[in-house]
């Protein structure tokens, strides 16, 4: 399998922190995986992701994306290739759905009919008719509707690979599950790299194809989520899965529950 | 009254033109070096409160007091006149241009920017549009206040409404300060309701009201 992201010896210091967001973190991420990113506030998990399309530069090391090391790429070229979603979601209000799912695609200068049969493909795949909802405003739709088109238009110009931060945080428990089994669809369908932060260890388990668990800037274990449950790597990483009550038959491991 | 009006009508247009003409002028460059200051300030927070502050320090200078300081620098006229009611506008305008921005939800932004839009497109994709309504309410109070203090530029032979008043004063003539006022007040009133209805259809369009 081919290498989607690389980590050497990343270090990210925030002015005026005492301690480094990211500790030299050296991690290899392979195409096509659903990695989810585990830990607790502030154990540097979003910084991790935001190094990536460099809404954060890297104080030391480097980040190679599909072999390229990031720096070679200019911010903005690289993060029209990178799917983002967020937990506020950042829906544009004064947009209509269907100009919200286009940004990216107008800016890359599509022609109208693809990005209308694009529109249409990603409305489809998570559940909502277009007919209804391209029309509309963000305004007129619930909060998982509205997660929804977030996700896929960060999907909408096929990016390589997709960075997701907590991006059912805010959302009700019944939706958030309905949310994580259409993200699981997407994945197997797409077969794209996803790298999903979340501080839900149930959700880490329940998505991952692999597990990265971290706390203060290091990696603590890094594997498949029969493994990080059976043979947890140190006291943090199994004191963390009793704390969640982690179930192993939720586990995916990639194949599916 | 009336009969005044009659009889002076061309005396009182020509007045109530040149008001409009110094008002017209005024926005113009006011809105133009107030967004020209907004985009160079709008990224650093500091520079835009300093900004702000200064021109707070204008705005409370009265406008005569203004007005008699620049004589000696700039001399008698338009000129004088239209320079002392930009400098009062920077303040409104830059005040709510900068908290336009700034009301902007931040994940609106982060999501923005995470998308590959450059600075540019941020700012007038997203940011503008939907600080399109503190934008325009920054307009309209500036417009209020520039017909209200240009009257005041008649002190240095800037023409204009205010000359009515001035005059009317100095000869105890009623209907020269009445005629002066209603005019006054009836552009200020249309002005206002005109960009009260811009204001509405701006915060229908981006969701504010529905």
């Amino acid at each position: 399998m081919a290498v989607a992201v690389e980590f050497q010896n990343v270090v990210k210091r925030f002015p005026g922190a005492g301690y480094n967001a990211l500790d030299h973190v050296s991690l290899k991420i392979e195409e096509g995986e659903l990695l989810t990113v585990l830990g607790t506030s502030g154990c540097g998990k979003t910084t991790l992701i935001k190094l990536i399309n460099r809404i954060h530069e890297a104080d030391e090391g480097d980040i190679y994306l599909a072999g390229t090391n990031i720096k070679e790429i200019e911010p903005i070229t690289l993060r029209r290739g990178i799917g983002y979603v967020i937990q506020q979601i950042g829906l544009f209000p004064h947009m209509t759905i269907y100009d919200n799912i286009a940004t990216v695609p107008r800016i890359l200068k599509w022609d109208k009919e693809k990005i209308d049969r694009r529109v249409t493909e990603l409305l489809e795949m998570v559940n909502l008719a277009p007919e209804e909802f391209k029309d509309r405003y963000p305004g007129q739709l619930s909060g998982g509707q509205q997660q929804r088109i977030g996700l896929i238009r960060a999907l909408a110009a096929n990016p390589k690979i997709m960075l997701l931060d907590e991006p059912f945080g805010a959302i009700d428990a019944i939706n958030r599950s309905n949310l994580q089994d259409e993200l699981l669809k997407i994945h197997r369908q797409s077969r794209k790299t996803f790298l999903f932060v979340t501080h839900d260890i149930n959700e880490a388990i329940k998505l991952g194809t692999k597990v990265l668990i971290m706390d203060q800037g290091k990696i603590q274990q890094y594997g498949t989520p029969t493994e990080i449950i059976e043979k947890p790597a140190n006291a943090f990483v199994e004191s963390l899965m009793r704390s969640g009550g982690a179930d192993s038959n939720y586990v995916r491991n990639g194949e599916g529950i | 009254m009336i009969g005044y009006f009659l009889r002076y009508y061309d005396k009182l247009f020509s007045a109530l033109l040149e008001h409009i003409e110094i008002v017209l002028l005024t926005l113009f460059i006011s809105i133009l070096l107030a967004s020209v200051i907004t985009i160079l300030v709008y990224r650093k927070e500091a520079w835009g409160n300093l900004i702000v502050q200064i021109f707070g320090a204008v705005y409370s200078i009265p406008s005569l007091a203004l007005f008699a300081l620049l004589i000696p620098v700039t001399g008698l006229g338009e000129k004088t006149a239209i320079l002392v009611l930009v400098l009062y506008n920077q303040f409104l305008l830059i005040r709510n241009f900068l908290a336009g921005l700034g009301s902007v939800n931040p994940g609106i932004i982060e999501a923005a920017y995470g998308m590959g839009m450059s600075h540019r497109q941020v700012l007038t994709k997203v940011q503008i549009p939907l600080a399109a309504p503190l934008i325009i309410a920054g307009i309209r109070l500036s417009t209020i206040s520039t017909i209200g203090i240009a009257t005041i530029a008649a002190t240095v032979n800037a023409g204009g409404l205010g000359n009515l008043l001035f005059d009317g004063m100095r000869t105890m003539n009623t209907y020269k300060i009445l005629w002066g006022t209603i005019f006054c007040a009836l552009i200020a009133f249309l002005t206002d309701g005109a960009l009260k209805q811009i204001e509405n259809l701006i915060q229908r369009k981006v969701g504010i009201k529905k």
